[in-house]
């Protein structure tokens, strides 16, 4: 047996956005085990809630990550409205649908870009991030902020987006459409990039399931699972299946995602054809009481909002489990008998997002 | 499965040499915002009623009303561009204007004074 | 609005073969959610299969033992260490158990209601 060597990775790596330190262990070059440990970046968000007005904390659930903003303040108001019994406008409903996929746009085009930087491409990375920029200006000119949207209120939506708007994302949407096409070649046919991919950290479907993997890891395992099925908002009223892929490595968990971007343009499409006209919120009264757990597809998977209301304005409990905490024991699981050369790549796969789960 | 290339962006970095730059010369050339922007909080102060619903709605509490004195002071680095006053206010007399707040070496706030008799409000900054 | 939740209120005791079921009927585990409560904590377990949810929930009063389910789900070990060091709920033979240092944070337990 060769001797044992444990090098450590991480809080402060070039592939790493944020803060995660895995302790790897080695036999010479091969993983062999990693321990994970995250807890650089606990603010502690989820007692916030017991400060802060219940309408109030929409401004703070959007703000527990950059990336997938839109989809957490979503995510808690939806909870706060099943727990108070509000009908949320059909208009809104696809609004809200527009904005969580556009953000989906930008974060799976953010995590195309980290890929190719991880892989060492950089003019690829530079090419991906390119095309998000144009995703980012819609929103800017949609919600008035470029990542952190401020859309969202429980009852509705605060702004709403006139025809020009609407007619200016289609355009929007075929231009990144069109300049994506090229960048998908290169990711999914180029030599150099399917050396690093294929083949390496291969997740088998039953391991998948029951190591709580979620999202485009889950998918690209071969699960057909996506919350979006289950019909929140406006999803019920359009067409779409989950993507999934059955390698179960790093380049399934790229087509996966490289095939969502496609059907969030579709998704898009279809839901400004359909967008009635109407009202954009209703008027709250009273205060949430009872309880609900609500799961919602974010980029990176299943997210999970619990909310529990005693009728103060105040909850008394709110959680979020992010889809990065289930997905880190996978990530461990891939791991094990990988190369210490693909570690960074792997990480990287299941688009880890520190600050969300740490909240 | 498709057949594997290689340089597949080649011709892409080619153009790109004689492309314009996507990026602008920030500084030297102005961003333009779009209309919606969140940018800073701007307050008409002889319309404000000073009762407080901005102070109360904030979620950084960035905003301090007095009502005795008639002021209405915003911490402009606690403020987080949320937007949240501008909805609760009742006289609509706030609103979310483009253009970041400039930068700074100390944290400071601004006060804006009710106008009593005088027409014009004035402002004076604080330390 | 949407389907109901499905609640189901265990005690203690059936806590472990409930979940042993969950595991052979290959459910997956979703989340495990703790909830301050009078005298304890209310912890939740959340588990799906296909598109069906169903949590288990049991309150453990005072300073209760509550066996780790490591053991059966092993990537329950995230989600059972922050409940033990944010709540301070007794969970017993975590694998691996971080040993309240999972976040790096200074104060003990900062989630649990204090008297």
């Amino acid at each position: 047996m060769a001797k044992r060597s444990i090098v450590p990775f991480g809080p402060q790596h070039p592939v790493l956005p944020e803060p995660i330190h895995l302790d790897l262990v080695l036999e010479d070059e091969t993983v062999v085990g990693a321990v994970p440990s995250i807890g650089y970046v606990h603010r502690g968000l989820e007692t916030l809630v017991k400060k802060k007005d219940f309408k109030q904390y929409v401004y703070i659930a959007e703000r527990i990550c950059g990336i997938c903003s839109c989809g957490h303040g979503l995510g808690y108001c939806m909870a706060v409205e099943n727990v108070m019994g509000i009908d949320v406008p059909e208009r809104a409903q696809y609004l809200r649908v527009i904005w969580v996929e556009m953000s989906r746009i930008h974060s799976h085009l953010l995590w195309l870009g980290l890929l190719a930087d991880a892989l060492g491409f950089e003019s690829l990375f530079m090419e991906s991030w390119r095309v998000r920029e144009k995703i980012l200006d819609m929103f800017d000119e949609t919600t008035g902020g470029r990542i952190i949207h401020s859309v969202n209120q429980v009852g509705g939506v605060q702004k709403d987006m006139d025809s020009s708007m609407l007619k200016h994302l289609l355009e929007t949407i075929k231009d990144i459409e069109r300049d994506i096409k090229p960048l998908v070649d290169t990711f999914l046919k180029d030599y150099t990039v399917q050396s690093r991919l294929k083949g390496t950290g291969i997740l088998k479907k039953d391991d998948a399931i029951l190591l709580g993997a979620v999202g485009p890891m889950l998918r690209a395992s071969g699960v057909e699972y996506d919350v979006r099925m289950l019909g929140y908002g406006a999803y019920k009223n359009l067409s779409m299946e989950p993507v999934t892929c059955t390698d179960g490595d790093s380049y399934g968990r790229c087509v996966v995602r490289i095939k969502e971007l496609f059907q969030s343009f579709d998704l898009i499409r279809e839901a400004i054809g359909k967008i009635p006209e109407g009202d954009i919120h209703v008027p709250v009264k009273g205060n949430p009481s009872g309880e609900y757990f609500l799961r919602i597809e974010q980029p990176r998977g299943e997210a999970i909002y619990y909310v529990k209301g005693n009728g103060t304005k105040f909850l008394d409990r709110f959680r979020l489990r992010t889809p990065t905490t289930s997905n880190i024991p996978p990530l461990v699981e891939t791991l094990k008998g990988c190369q210490l050369a693909d570690v960074p790549v792997l990480i990287l796969t299941i688009d880890p997002c520190i600050s969300c789960t740490e909240r | 499965m498709d057949k594997i290339r290689a340089f597949t962006l080649a011709g892409r970095m080619l153009k790109n040499l004689f492309r314009r730059p996507a990026t602008t010369q920030y500084p030297f050339e102005p961003a333009d915002y779009p209309e919606r922007m969140r940018g800073h909080v701007r307050i008409e102060i002889g319309d404000c009623i000073s009762c407080g619903l901005c102070m109360r709605s904030c979620p950084s509490g960035a905003i301090v009303v007095d009502r005795k004195a008639g002021t209405w002071t915003i911490d402009r680095f606690d403020c987080v561009q949320c937007g949240s006053c501008v909805t609760a206010c009742p006289k609509k007399c706030l609103f979310m204007e483009k253009g970041y707040t400039e930068p700074d070496g100390v944290k400071k706030s601004e006060t804006f004074v009710k106008p009593q008799e005088e027409p014009a409000g004035k402002t004076k900054k604080t330390g | 609005m949407e389907e109901k939740n499905d609640i189901r209120e265990i005690n203690a005791r059936q806590f472990f073969p409930a979940i042993v079921k969950m595991r052979t009927e290959k459910w997956r585990l979703v989340q495990i959610c703790a909830t301050s409560v009078e005298g304890g904590c209310e912890m939740s377990y959340s588990f799906c299969r296909g598109y069906d949810m169903r949590t288990y929930r049991f309150v453990a009063y005072g300073d209760e033992e509550v066996a780790s389910i490591t053991q059966i789900y092993p990537c329950a070990f995230l989600q059972e260490n922050e409940a033990k060091e944010l709540f301070g709920v007794n969970i017993t033979h975590i694998k691996p158990d971080y040993k309240d240092k999972l976040y790096r944070i200074e104060e003990e337990t900062p989630f649990k209601e204090k008297e």
